[in-house]
Formats: structure tokens, C-alpha cells, sequence
């Protein structure tokens, strides 16, 4: 079995070199950037409501004892149910004894980043519980029995030309690729699910301490149908979603739907408080809210990354992503891709075995830039690869810097190894590519620069000598 | 005013005529220019791969030698940007940390420094070509240069400067992560290269001659005619 690192590099540099790969998510994401700057225009200013968002997240995090303190009060007030889960097996524990109590056979998901973090939908299946995923893209990549690839756009990796042959497949007589027709495909089995199933399960965009309500946006229809059908709802969220107050949902769903999809707003945004109250007609009879800890509060006890935790999940930092871009979501092994995972998985899922996400990045910014709550994402790689190597140096890699500090803080040396390069580059070609090439990283696809026949330092000596 | 170059590692072995350019830049607007050749790195491959230490070892020395300047200047808005965004964090909580704000404080990316400290935009340069500019990542986002070098390049007589759609992606070089993925690497500056390309320019220019390494590295090997050039030697061409 291979390691995180040793994974990720085979599938990296595989899809690395997929043109058709690279031209299918240039494309989306050539829609993708037009939509958002049109969205970004509507915004009076749009850094300046960046720069709110960031202080209202910045005030959730550092108060978050009493802000979800607060919100679970409230929700119990109106009979919600709230567990507080240390990590996925908790979470996990509780979820299956819900589903066990209530002797359920068939559950129905919307779609949620927090159950693919703890891995609910084996262990449900392994339990004999049906799964479905109700969101179209995580239903798409439930059939072809695949991670999503991207937290926000599943299936973004799929043409239309794919999702046809899928469903041909797997539901049968499908002869359309129109994006309307394979829509309804899947809406024929999945409005049937909703009616089936005994237990709904979401996650949560946010959390309102104010109110104790759970907001969720989304954009098919999917995860109000299952948060109202089934007889029980439960929501998996992490515990950086709360926000103080109901207000606050004024500025932060609209910039979701920007920096997330280009979009001025979700086509659909629910709020919901509580199971059915008395005098209700509809709704589920239970409503289980279970906070996700797993590893949030130790990013919580880092003041100089805690900023990771205002992310709100928008995937506006894989969509700016060039190495997101040339890898695919996939290759990440993570459930958190591009560089907001690169960031947090280290911190979940333990430093010295995903420390590589954060050194694989040419540390370019986009992904701050992009960022609607200020996060300092590609800072924070840099902070990681510090981290790691303060924790666990490579011996090699530590007496390379030493030896390479002692050469250029010795300039005569440093301008005597200039010029044995100069000589040796003539040597190059001799060995270019093949394995005795020190340089072969670099010269299996590029040509190496040449050492100039006069280096900067000689060109000023020989100015200063003259009169 | 006394300008101190910062010239570093890879532009004084391999591109020194972007340094050379920038001299006669500033002499020709009447400045004097001052250049310390034992300053030589600005410690950011050791600093990037984590190595704080190791950075350390040589940015202390690096900060003692630009102690007593006016300005710095750097040839690279990537090592200018270690001087100054990096040294205080590298240095935040040492005895070295006064110094390394203070070094922060009058450091300069080369374009940033034409226009926002010296205010000038014309330099009397004409350079026939049509010239498409790289945004260097550093450059662009640590030190915010974005319409300076476009300032200077549209008052050049006879260069016709055509943006290219991806301007401000990254090109993959990185620094160490060039060599520690190189596949990775690679498919950013082809498709980097792809949007140079597209504009039909005959140059690409930029303010970062490590990027430069990079777009050139990958041009040279497909065979592309199109050169590449720091945005001094275009400034400084009459």
C-alpha cells in the first residue's frame, strides 16, 4: 500500500500530463471566472466586504465556546437534538444509533463535506443501511464509486459525454448526453428515495448562535426535500460554521454564492430551527444536529493558523488554483482538496504524513487573493513546511542548506563555484537526461539556463577598476 | 539619491544583464549606484522549504551588509519580496528584528521603485517588438506591482504591449518545488507558455527572472522563437 506522499505523486504527476484533462477543467473553469467577476461587480466594494466577513469570522472563532454554546441552547429550547462529537468515530457511533433506534432501512443524503470527512457512508453500507446522495454531482460520483473531486463541484472532472454512459450503466436505457435530460434521470430515482427514506442526513453552510438555526445552500432542491421528508433529520457540521448572528447570514450568503459558483445567491436557502413544532403539518420528527470537532480545535489552539477556520467551504480557492488546476481533485487523497486542504489536512489528519500538500505549491497567492474571509492560505503552507521541518528535519536536506549557506556567505568561494559551473556546463550535454544528470528534474522537460561568460560581479569589478 | 542593487544568485550567474541594464537605468536619471558583491542570496529556497534556521544563517549576514543603505532594489520581485515581507517574519521576536523592518522598509521591487519612489515613467527607451508581461507571482501578490511595469512598458517608443489572458497565473517555477515536482511544475508552464504564445508576441517580459528561467526552460525545449527578457533590458534599450 502506498503512502500519502507516495500516492499523491503517482497520481499527480499522471494527471499532470493529461491535456484532455486540463482542457475539461480549464473550460469549467473559464465559465466559472467570468460568472464570479460579474457577481464580484454587483458588491459596492467587494475588499471591503471581504474584510468584513474575515472580522465576523475572526469574532466566531475566537468566541466560539460561547457562540456554539449559544446556538445549541437555543435549538434545544425548540426540541432539536444536539451531540457534540470529539472526532469521526463519535460522530459516526452516534449517527448509526440513530439509524438503529429507529429500525431505518433507507437513508438519503444532501450533500455533506463533514460525512465524507468521517467516512459515514461506508460505515452506513457496512451496517446495511441504502445510501443515496441526492445532490446531483455526489450522486454521480456515488455510481462510479468515487471520492468528489472537488468539495463544491463533485463531478467537475465528468463531461456530459460521461455522466450519460454512467447512467446507461448503472440505471439503464439512457440516450441523451443534454444536461436537462441526464437531470432528470436522476431526479426519477431520486424523488423516489426522498419518499422511501427513513432518515435524512445534511450538513451545514451555517450556524446561527443568535437564533440556534442551521443554514444550507444549495442549488437543486435536494437537501430541503432531505431535511423535510424523511421522519428524522440529522445535520453533520463542523464546529467553525457557527456565526453570531442572523444578520451576519446577510453578507455571508451572497458571498458564498459568489466566490463558491458565480452566483448572486443559491437557487435555494434553508433555515431551519428545530424538528416540527406542535401546529406544524410537515417536517421531521427529530432533528439531531451533531458538531464535528475532529481535530478543529487543535487548528483552534494555533494562533497563527487559527484563520483556517473561518473557511466556509466556498472552493474558491481550488477554482484560482494552478496546481489544483493541472492535478485534479483526486490526486490530493484528501477530503478537503486544493490549498485550504493542503493547509488543514496536515493539521487533521497529522503534519508528518501530509506535509507534502503544503510543499507542493509554488506558494503563487492566488488562493489568498481568491479567499472571501481573508484567509492567509498559502502563507500558512510555508508555516506547515516550517512546522514539519522544525519537527522532523530530513538530515539530507538540512546539511544541503548548511552547505549551501556556508557557499554564499563565503563570495570569493561563491564566485569560484560560478566559474567551475561555467566550465562544467559545457560538460552537460554529456549526461543531459540520463541518470548521472544532477540536474534531471529540471532537464527532462526544460532547458537549463546558462551561467553567462560574465557574471553581474565581474561586470561591476571591471567597471570599478576603471578610472 | 545612492540606490543599492540587490542582484541575486541567479541573476548574477545567469541573467546579469538585467542587473547591468538597471545600472545604466539609474545613472542615466542622474542616481548613484551601489552594489555590495558580498551580498549574495536573500536565503529563500532554505527559508521556503522550511529550513528556518538554515535561511537564517545567511539572512542575518545579508542584513548586516544592507544596514547602512538608502534603498534596495531588488532585480527579482521574488527575492525582494523575501526582503521584504519574509525578514520580519523570519526574524520576528530576534534581536535581528528592528533591523529587518527597517530593511523592509527600504526595499523596492525595480518597477516599483521607477514609478512610486522616483516617479518616473518615460525612460527615453524604444525597443521594437511586440511584448506580452509576465506577472511574477511575488511581485504581483506579496508586493503588489501590478500597473508599474505596464506604465513603464507604454511609454517605450515602438513596443506594442498585448496582455495575455493568463498574465497572472503562475508559472510553476516556484523556486524548489520546480525540482521537488517537476511534472507538476511543468504543466503550470505549458499552459503558461500556451497564453504567452497565444498573444503572437515576440518577447515576454517580466519583472522576475526566475520565472523567466522557468518560460524559457520550456520554450527553448519546444523550440519556440519567443524570447524572453527582464523588463530592465527592454527599459534600458534605446
Amino acid at each position: 500500500m502506498n503512502t500519502p506522499v507516495e500516492q499523491f505523486r503517482e497520481d499527480a504527476t499522471r494527471v499532470a500530463a493529461d491535456e484532455q484533462h486540463r482542457r475539461l477543467i480549464q473550460g469549467a473553469l473559464g465559465k466559472y471566472y467570468v460568472a464570479r467577476d460579474r457577481q464580484v461587480g454587483r458588491f459596492q466594494d467587494w475588499q471591503s466586504a471581504r474584510q468584513a466577513a474575515a472580522e465576523t469570522k475572526w469574532e466566531a472563532v475566537n468566541h466560539l465556546d460561547q457562540h456554539l454554546v449559544s446556538f445549541a441552547e437555543k435549538l434545544e429550547a425548540r426540541g432539536g437534538k444536539v451531540f457534540w462529537a470529539n472526532n469521526s468515530a463519535e460522530a459516526r457511533d452516534y449517527i448509526l444509533k440513530i439509524c438503529r433506534e429507529k429500525k431505518a432501512r433507507c437513508i438519503v443524503k444532501s450533500k455533506a463535506m463533514t460525512a465524507e470527512e468521517i467516512h459515514l457512508n461506508a460505515a452506513l453500507e457496512k451496517d446495511g443501511y441504502e445510501v443515496v446522495e441526492s445532490d446531483l454531482g455526489e450522486y454521480i460520483v456515488q455510481l462510479r464509486k468515487e471520492a468528489p473531486y472537488h468539495f463544491v463541484f463533485p463531478a467537475m472532472h465528468l463531461s456530459r459525454g460521461d455522466i450519460r454512459e454512467l447512467f446507461d450503466r448503472e440505471i439503464g436505457n439512457v440516450k441523451s448526453d443534454n444536461p436537462e435530460d441526464l437531470t432528470m434521470v436522476a431526479r426519477r430515482v431520486l424523488r423516489k428515495k426522498y419518499c422511501e427514506a427513513d432518515i435524512g442526513i445534511s450538513g451545514a453552510n451555517f450556524a446561527i448562535a443568535e437564533t440556534g438555526m442551521i443554514s444550507i445552500t444549495e442549488n437543486e432542491g435536494n437537501a430541503r426535500l432531505t431535511t423535510s421528508l424523511p421522519r428524522v433529520h440529522i445535520a453533520v457540521m463542523g464546529i467553525e460554521k457557527v456565526l453570531p448572528r442572523l444578520e451576519d447570514l446577510a453578507l455571508f450568503l451572497p458571498m458564498l454564492g459568489t466566490a463558491g459558483a458565480g452566483q448572486a445567491i443559491t437557487c435555494y436557502n434553508s433555515m431551519i430551527g428545530g424538528p416540527r413544532q406542535p401546529g406544524e403539518c410537515d417536517g421531521p420528527e427529530e432533528f439531531h444536529v451533531v458538531l464535528l470537532d475532529n481535530h478543529r480545535t487543535r487548528l483552534l489552539a494555533d494562533p497563527e493558523q487559527r484563520d483556517a477556520l473561518h473557511c466556509i467551504r466556498c472552493g474558491a480557492c481550488l477554482n484560482v488554483c494552478p496546481i489544483f488546476k493541472n492535478i485534479g481533485g483526486h490526486s490530493y487523497g484528501t477530503t478537503y482538496q486544493g490549498p485550504i486542504g493542503s493547509v488543514i489536512t496536515p493539521h487533521f489528519r497529522g503534519l508528518q504524513d501530509w506535509k507534502h500538500l503544503s510543499n507542493a505549491s509554488s506558494l503563487c497567492g492566488a488562493c489568498t487573493s481568491a479567499c472571501p474571509v481573508k484567509i492567509d492560505i498559502h502563507h500558512h503552507l510555508l508555516h506547515n513546511r516550517r512546522n514539519a521541518a522544525t519537527q522532523k528535519p530530513r538530515w539530507w536536506e538540512k546539511l544541503a542548506y548548511k552547505i549551501a549557506a556556508g557557499v554564499l556567505n563565503w563570495p570569493e568561494f561563491y564566485a569560484f563555484a560560478t566559474a567551475v559551473g561555467r566550465v562544467m556546463q559545457k560538460f552537460h550535454p554529456l549526461v543531459k537526461g540520463s541518470v548521472l544528470d544532477p540536474a534531471r528534474a529540471w532537464t527532462k522537460t526544460r532547458e537549463l539556463p546558462q551561467v553567462a561568460p560574465q557574471s553581474f560581479r565581474d561586470y561591476w569589478r571591471a567597471r570599478e577598476r576603471k578610472p | 539619491m545612492k540606490i543599492t542593487l540587490f542582484i541575486p544568485c541567479f541573476v548574477n550567474t545567469c541573467f546579469p544583464q538585467a542587473g547591468i541594464s538597471m545600472v545604466q537605468i539609474f545613472e542615466r536619471l542622474g542616481h548613484t549606484v551601489d552594489y555590495r558583491e558580498q551580498v549574495v542570496c536573500c536565503g529563500q529556497p532554505a527559508f521556503n522549504s522550511g529550513y528556518w534556521d538554515e535561511a537564517r544563517l545567511v539572512d542575518e549576514r545579508t542584513l548586516g551588509l544592507l544596514a547602512d543603505t538608502d534603498a534596495v532594489v531588488s532585480a527579482s520581485g521574488s527575492c525582494g519580496a523575501m526582503l521584504k515581507v519574509f525578514y520580519p517574519q523570519l526574524f520576528d521576536g530576534r534581536p535581528q528584528a528592528d533591523a529587518a523592518r527597517a530593511l523592509a522598509a527600504k526595499c523596492f521591487e525595480f518597477s516599483d521603485f521607477l514609478v512610486t519612489k522616483l516617479g518616473v515613467t518615460d525612460l527615453g527607451a524604444r525597443f521594437p517588438g511586440k511584448v506580452t508581461f509576465h506577472d511574477g507571482c511575488h511581485g504581483l501578490r506579496e508586493l503588489g506591482v501590478k500597473s508599474q511595469p505596464r506604465k513603464l512598458l507604454e511609454k517605450v517608443r515602438d513596443l506594442e504591449l498585448v496582455e495575455m489572458k493568463e498574465a497572472e497565473s503562475c508559472c510553476g517555477f516556484g523556486g524548489t518545488f520546480a525540482a521537488k515536482f517537476p511534472m507538476i511544475s511543468t504543466a503550470m508552464g505549458e499552459v503558461k507558455c500556451a497564453s504567452a504564445l497565444e498573444t503572437g508576441a515576440d518577447f515576454i517580459v517580466s519583472n522576475d527572472s526566475s520565472c523567466l528561467m522557468q518560460i524559457a526552460g520550456l520554450l527553448d525545449r519546444q523550440g519556440r522563437k519567443v524570447r524572453t527578457l527582464h523588463i530592465a533590458e527592454v527599459l534600458a534599450s534605446r
